[in-house]
């Protein structure tokens, strides 16, 4: 079924459930953002802005959603960089929910309203000192919280880190928050009514899928609209009949371009919507990536198929970003200094394009034709990643360089592959994002292992190749000199790693390997 | 998903502690609940007076206050070129844009346009020379903060500009001789020398060691960005809601903006989502920009900067350059030193010349240097004017005499450490600084020791060689390295505070001084104070905000004395109100009032017992002043500014650290494994919040060294590091797995606020083992007694080429 574009008068409101109720709204502009909704419209100052880009977390809050099966999903996200009318459907927390969800204290006495135990622990380990983070700490913990609580787990310290890893405090150093995310889960639990969230969104799943209008800021007679569509199909014939509006997934770009940049991106179509762009599952032989999966989906997939993947996957941006952004929408974005394209180009991903009912498939390396430019024709779209399942017999690494291990942009990354006939390389691939205008595969450096025997001095002559490969550039993130050189050296360390006589493990070959990560 | 933690290179048992373990080597809570119930509420740790309001996001930040009715928001509009001037400005796009209601220039301004805070050479809004890339040019004002940003934003088109070449390092300054405040010179013999003595003795040395050494610089990354609120009153009076540390400065800039006295304006601060020195002068272009607004248009004006706009237009620390020569023995005990530090002020003077004075006073850290020669210039530069952050050019100047002693021990094959020691400061001789104040309190010796046998040192000094020995890629380093820091302003009439406490006649107290609160839990520890003075529960005190209409002419809450100086002088009223209620108490009850003791909410008098609240409703019947001032101002100080000597510092504070790291010499990445350290607090007011402070700048100062980098384009001197997508401030997985923090054992020897000592910036020089650690490993790289020449930040680029350099043959 189809529905018209509406008219502004037509649309119905964004509807979402916030702190017991659900709200309604009509006439907010398209790009208004969760945050500055909460902050100055609806007064909820709990919630901070600390940068307005996603990368502080002082804006935290947690989106409820229910699943395929019906279940309320939690996710933690950055209220700065969502827009409202994404919230459609959906619920929305924030610090100021804690308290409601403590039981009242028995006896009367007129004390103050209880804390939650997120709250409770992060007093009692003086796990705030200025404060103005705290929130978005406490909104990041309660998503660990209940994630545990429904599992019947406790997450260890170093999940703890990695759940925080979207959320900076320039106070407390963190180790007392950390111990107050452990310290939660010996305090009295809290209740927290899922069944009444899941019947409210139940409710609003009734609701015609949304297309809401509403008038432009600053240029006067206009409306921009903002499309919501629920099937796929609905999403390729809004495609074809608007090829001039934006797609739209996580925002974690986009949002950006108009808190920092002013730019005006028009009509919006969303992809959030879209159940069936949201699954990651095996298809014939290969790993299929709907292109709404969200990142941390999709590098949980990746991950559980080559563990070597997982610091990789950990340090693309951050918890809260994994959360909304997509790696459909980091693949179609197509910057150079991406994370996944030069892990999808190792495992020899192909990207799924549609346009109207055709259905096109294109190998990675082939989507990108120049700096931000790639091969998508008028009124298509990426609809997933492909990647076959083949491709994880390879022995797989993934190699992220930056300053900081939590939430940066890469200096350089690599996606690293490769399978060995006795110790002659039978097949390699080597891709490198940050190294060149677009995410590229190190040809003459692959040619140059192809056919020969794995020791150091294929590895040297790999190296030498690489030079040839890459003339990367000096930013303020790393120099030319830097990141050629690293990239040499990372393919000494994926010799290490990977030689046939006496491979090192990652406990001699990386200095995160004293991070326990994993379950 | 499960990746094994392999034995060899996590051989911590205790790493990952669980909070108990935590706690339990921090604190004692039983000796503190005793110490409670015999009435003490100090030495308590007290959760932060605002734990509650935090936590449940009800705490109120400046933007957090309900908007009057009409308000206003501004937001500016920045040069886009570093250095040249300004031709026009062609404003009427920007007026024409939604919602805009008035576009203000310099021209605009009633009073001075300036907020320099010492020289006046800070223009609020630019006056034809533009002097960095981001100095505001003009201040647009709108109905929504949106409108005002998006119509500022057309800067670069608005503004007609004739473009200069920027200077833009200090090095580069320094080479033109052009500096903001005139060069220091700080030359000190023991034995009667001058400056070509000193340098002829450095030269007879047995050994000498010359070079130099780059020290970025760091953003405070307050995460609470600069805003100022002000709201017009009548009779041309206005009230300030700023997020600044110097209250009284704000309202003397305010003032002069507008052409009003200081008893026109009223600046007002609750609290601050963090400050780290980047709110003690800078806060002021805010300040007098939203009342200049305010006044002009008699509406209620909000200037709350974006992130971006925040980097690119305050300044923050100063990086250093250093050229250094010193000769030293074969013990490595140092002869003579001369150092030259040049350091990035950016384009005015701001806060750069005590920010050098201090650089220099704190080139010793915990050091004897019978013979030195130090000059300090302060290179003017077109970039953001740096100002303060924690430790204030502290922790530049000490750093530069602990890569030296690095330096020695690799040159000499010895322990690090044990060099460390040959050089510190003695307990009866070998105790004069270069400025001439004698060390009284030195405790590093004993404080040291006990780190060392602690941490376990020298085990761990063979673990990490063994472990080196047999890691083909990764190397791991440790470091151990003390801190000495002097506690007061190094100008003395900023050491001065006063306080005012109100007791009501319910019995609940409300407490007002001139410290500001940022986190640093100042307000916290000073109703500690008053509690403990007063014998009451914690509840019953109150602190409010810092106002310039109650307590006056005060001080910034900077240099680590907050609570040195507000406390005492929040006690001295507590004492007084304390003293009249006992002579009442004597006088109703019998007894002698110097017998009338206060605890626990109950004051024992003349035998009988009755409530804290019981009393003060007697006194208030009685007619007794139930409300106090407190006045304090630190006894001993002296500071003559020409000779540079005297005696500037109240006393000194100890502390040291001991890190491990493991680094990678394929790609320079690098991990702290474990960090122990020992603090010196005096006799804690309150070892919770203490300890907080020493691992948030513990953290803090590791990142200053290692991954917060700032970089300027080198042609533009646009700051390409401007926001936390690209400036890199650590987070929960930099904390390391290991963290053993616990407070010395010992007592101030001044008569501090309960023997206690300051704590706010002493800490951030204990990461200088972090930094030390991954030079150590680097030299495990190389070739045996090859100088790493590692530069800070130690990023991995910056450790990869040391790492390259010691490689080379």
């Amino acid at each position: 079924m189809t529905h018209a574009t509406p008219s502004s008068a037509d649309a119905r409101p964004i509807r979402f459930y916030h702190r017991g109720a659900v709200v309604s709204i009509q006439g907010m502009h398209t790009t208004r953002t969760v945050l500055d909704w909460l902050r100055e419209d609806v007064r909820c100052t709990g919630t901070k802005e600390g940068c307005n880009e996603g990368d502080c977390g002082a804006c935290t809050v947690v989106l409820g959603e229910l699943d395929a099966n019906g279940q309320l999903q939690l996710a933690s996200v950055n209220a700065c960089i969502q827009f409202l009318p994404t919230l459609d459907g959906k619920a929305l927390f924030t610090v100021e929910d804690l308290q409601a969800m403590t039981p009242a204290q028995s006896c009367c006495g007129g004390a103050a309203q209880p804390l939650h135990p997120v709250q409770q622990a992060l007093v009692e380990c003086h796990g705030s000192q200025c404060g103005f983070c705290t929130p978005g700490f406490a909104m990041s913990l309660w998503n660990t919280y209940e994630q545990h609580r429904q599992a019947g787990t406790r997450p260890t310290r170093q999940q703890l880190a990695d759940d925080l890893s979207g959320n900076l405090c320039r106070c407390t150093g963190y180790r007392p928050i950390l111990d107050a995310g452990q310290r939660m889960f010996d305090l009295p639990a809290a209740a927290f009514d899922r069944a009444a969230v899941a019947r409210a969104l139940q409710a609003l799943a009734q609701e015609p899928a949304l297309a809401y209008g509403a008038a432009h800021h600053t240029i006067s007679e206009r409306t921009d609209h903002f499309h919501a569509p629920r099937t796929l199909e609905d999403l390729a014939r809004l495609r074809l009949e608007q090829p001039q509006a934006r797609l739209l997934a996580g925002s974690t770009d986009i949002g950006l371009w108009v808190n920092k940049q002013f730019r005006d991106v028009g009509d919006l179509i969303y992809l959030g919507g879209v159940r069936e762009l949201r699954a990651v599952e095996e298809r014939d032989g290969a790993l299929w990536i709907g292109a709404g999966a969200t990142l941390e989906q999709a590098w949980a997939a990746l991950a559980a198929r080559a563990p070597a993947l997982t610091d990789v996957w950990l340090r693309f941006a951050s918890t809260p970003i994994r959360h909304a952004g997509t790696m459909g929408g980091n693949v179609a974005n197509g910057s150079p200094i991406g994370d996944s394209a030069p892990i999808l180009m190792a495992l020899d991903a192909q990207v799924e394009l549609r346009r109207g009912a055709a259905v096109r498939r294109l190998p990675l390396p082939d989507f990108y034709l120049d700096y931000m430019k790639n091969a998508l024709q008028e009124g298509e779209f990426v609809q997933a990643i492909v990647v076959p399942l083949a491709a994880f017999a390879r022995q797989v690494r993934g190699y992220k360089i930056s300053k900081r291990f939590d939430c940066d942009i890469s200096a350089l990354c690599a996606g690293m592959a490769i399978a060995l006939d006795g110790e002659t390389v039978a097949s390699v691939r080597l891709a490198y994002g940050g190294m060149a205008a677009t995410v590229q595969r190190a040809a003459r450096a692959e040619s140059a292992l192809l056919g020969q025997p794995w020791t150091e001095d294929s590895v040297r002559a790999a190296q030498q190749a690489l030079a040839q490969d890459f003339q990367p550039l000096t930013d303020m993130r790393a120099s030319s000199a830097y990141r050629l050189q690293v990239a040499q050296n990372l393919l000494q360390r994926l010799w290490l790693e990977t030689r046939p006589q006496g491979p090192l493990d990652a406990g001699r070959t990386s200095v995160f390997s004293v991070l326990p990560h994993g379950v | 998903m499960n990746k094994p933690v392999p034995g060899h290179v996590l051989n911590h048992p205790a790493a990952f502690a669980p909070y108990q373990d935590n706690q339990r080597l921090r604190l004692d809570p039983g000796a503190e609940a005793r110490a409670h119930q015999a009435g003490a509420r100090v030495g308590i740790s007290q959760a932060h007076e605002s734990a509650v309001l935090h936590v449940s996001g009800s705490a109120t930040y400046t933007d957090d206050i309900p908007e009057l009715a009409g308000t206003l928001h501004c937001a500016l509009g920045l040069a886009p070129v570093a250095a040249g001037r300004l031709l026009g400005m062609d404003l009427d796009t920007v007026r024409a844009m939604p919602g805009v209601v008035r576009v203000f220039t310099a021209a605009d301004i009633p009073g001075a346009n300036d907020w320099g805070s010492i020289v006046h050479d800070d223009p609020i809004l630019c006056d034809g020379e533009i002097r960095y890339l981001g100095q505001p040019v003009f201040a647009v004002v709108a109905r929504t903060r949106e409108q005002a940003r998006r119509a500022a934003a057309l800067a670069r088109q608005a503004l007609r500009v004739e473009a200069a070449p920027p200077v833009l390092t200090p090095r580069e300054a320094h080479a033109r001789g052009q500096y903001v405040v005139p060069p220091m010179h700080l030359v000190r013999s023991s034995s009667g020398l001058d400056e070509a003595g000193i340098r002829a003795r450095i030269a007879a040395a047995p050994h000498r060691l010359q070079g130099s050494l780059d020290v970025g610089g760091q953003e405070q990354f307050y995460l609470e960005g600069q805003i100022s609120y002000a709201i017009p009153k009548e009779g041309n009076a206005i009230h300030v809601h700023c997020s600044t540390q110097h209250p009284s400065e704000m309202q003397h800039l305010v003032a002069h903006a507008l052409g009003v006295h200081a008893h026109a304006v009223q600046v007002e601060c609750r609290r601050m989502g963090g400050g780290f020195g980047g709110k003690e002068s800078q806060s002021a272009l805010f300040a007098c920009m939203a009342s200049v607004a305010a006044r002009l248009l008699a509406r209620p004006v909000k200037l709350r900067v974006d992130r971006d706009d925040d980097f690119l237009i305050t300044g923050r620390r100063h990086c250093f350059w250093y050229e250094y020569d010193v000769g030293y023995d074969d013990a490595g005990r140092i002869l003579g030193a001369a150092v030259t530090m040049v350091s990035r002020a950016g384009h005015s003077a701001d806060l750069s010349a005590p920010v050098m004075t201090r650089a220099l006073c704190h080139f010793d850290n915990a050091y004897w240097l019978p013979e030195v020669a130090m000059h300090g210039f302060c290179g003017k530069t077109n970039t953001q004017s740096n100002t303060a952050f924690r430790g204030f050019g502290g922790p530049q100047g000490a750093i530069a005499i602990e890569y030296i002693l690095d330096g020695i021990a690799r040159a000499l094959g010895h322990d690090p450490l044990a060099v460390r020691r040959a050089n510190f400061y003695g307990r009866g001789e070998r105790n004069v600084t270069p400025y001439l104040q004698t060390v009284r309190d030195n405790v590093i010796h004993e404080l040291v020791d006990q780190l060392e046998e602690r941490s376990g040192y020298q085990a761990r000094r063979t673990a990490v060689a063994a472990f080196n020995a047999t890691s083909p890629v990764l190397k791991r380093g440790l470091a151990l390295t003390p801190v000495k820091f002097g506690i007061s302003f190094n100008v003395k009439h900023f050491n001065q505070a006063g306080a005012l406490v109100h007791v009501y006649t319910d019995g609940s107290i409300l407490v007002n001084h001139g410290g500001t609160e940022m986190g640093q839990g100042l307000n916290t520890k000073v109703a500690q104070v008053v509690a403990h003075e007063l014998g009451v529960a914690f509840e019953r005190v109150r602190v409010t905000a810092t106002d310039t209409s109650k307590v006056a002419n005060t001080s910034a809450t900077a240099a680590s004395t907050g609570t040195d100086l507000n406390g005492k002088a929040a006690q001295d009223a507590a004492r007084q109100i304390r003293a009249r209620l006992a002579a009442c108490a004597a006088a109703r009850h019998g007894g002698s009032a110097e017998d009338v003791r206060f605890a626990n909410d109950q004051v024992w008098v003349g035998g009988r017992q009755l409530a804290f609240d019981a009393l003060v409703g007697e006194a208030y019947l009685d007619r007794v002043q139930l409300w106090s001032d407190g006045f304090y101002a630190t006894p001993g100080l002296s500071w003559d500014k020409e000779r540079m000597q005297g005696h500037p510092f109240y006393y000194f504070a100890y502390g040291a650290a001991c890190s491990e790291v493991v680094v990678d010499t394929l790609t320079g990445e690098w991990k702290l494994l474990r960090a122990d350290v020992l603090h010196d607090v005096g006799r804690s007011l309150n070892p919770a919040v203490d300890i907080g402070q020493v691992e948030g700048a513990f953290i803090q100062g590791m990142g200053w060294l290692t991954m917060e980098e700032l970089v300027w384009h080198p042609t533009s001197g646009l700051l390409l590091t401007h926001a936390p997508s690209t400036y890199k401030i650590p987070t929960a997985n930099d904390c390391p797995p290991e963290f053993n923090v616990q407070l010395f054992e010992g007592e101030n020897a001044e008569d501090s606020i309960h023997r206690s000592k300051a704590v706010g910036e002493p800490p951030l020089l204990l990461p200088f083992s972090v930094f030390f650690a991954i030079r150590d490993a680097v030299a495990a790289a190389g070739a045996r007694r090859k100088l790493p020449p590692l530069q800070a930040p130690a990023t991995s680029e910056a450790i990869l080429r040391a790492i390259t350099a010691v490689q080379a043959p």
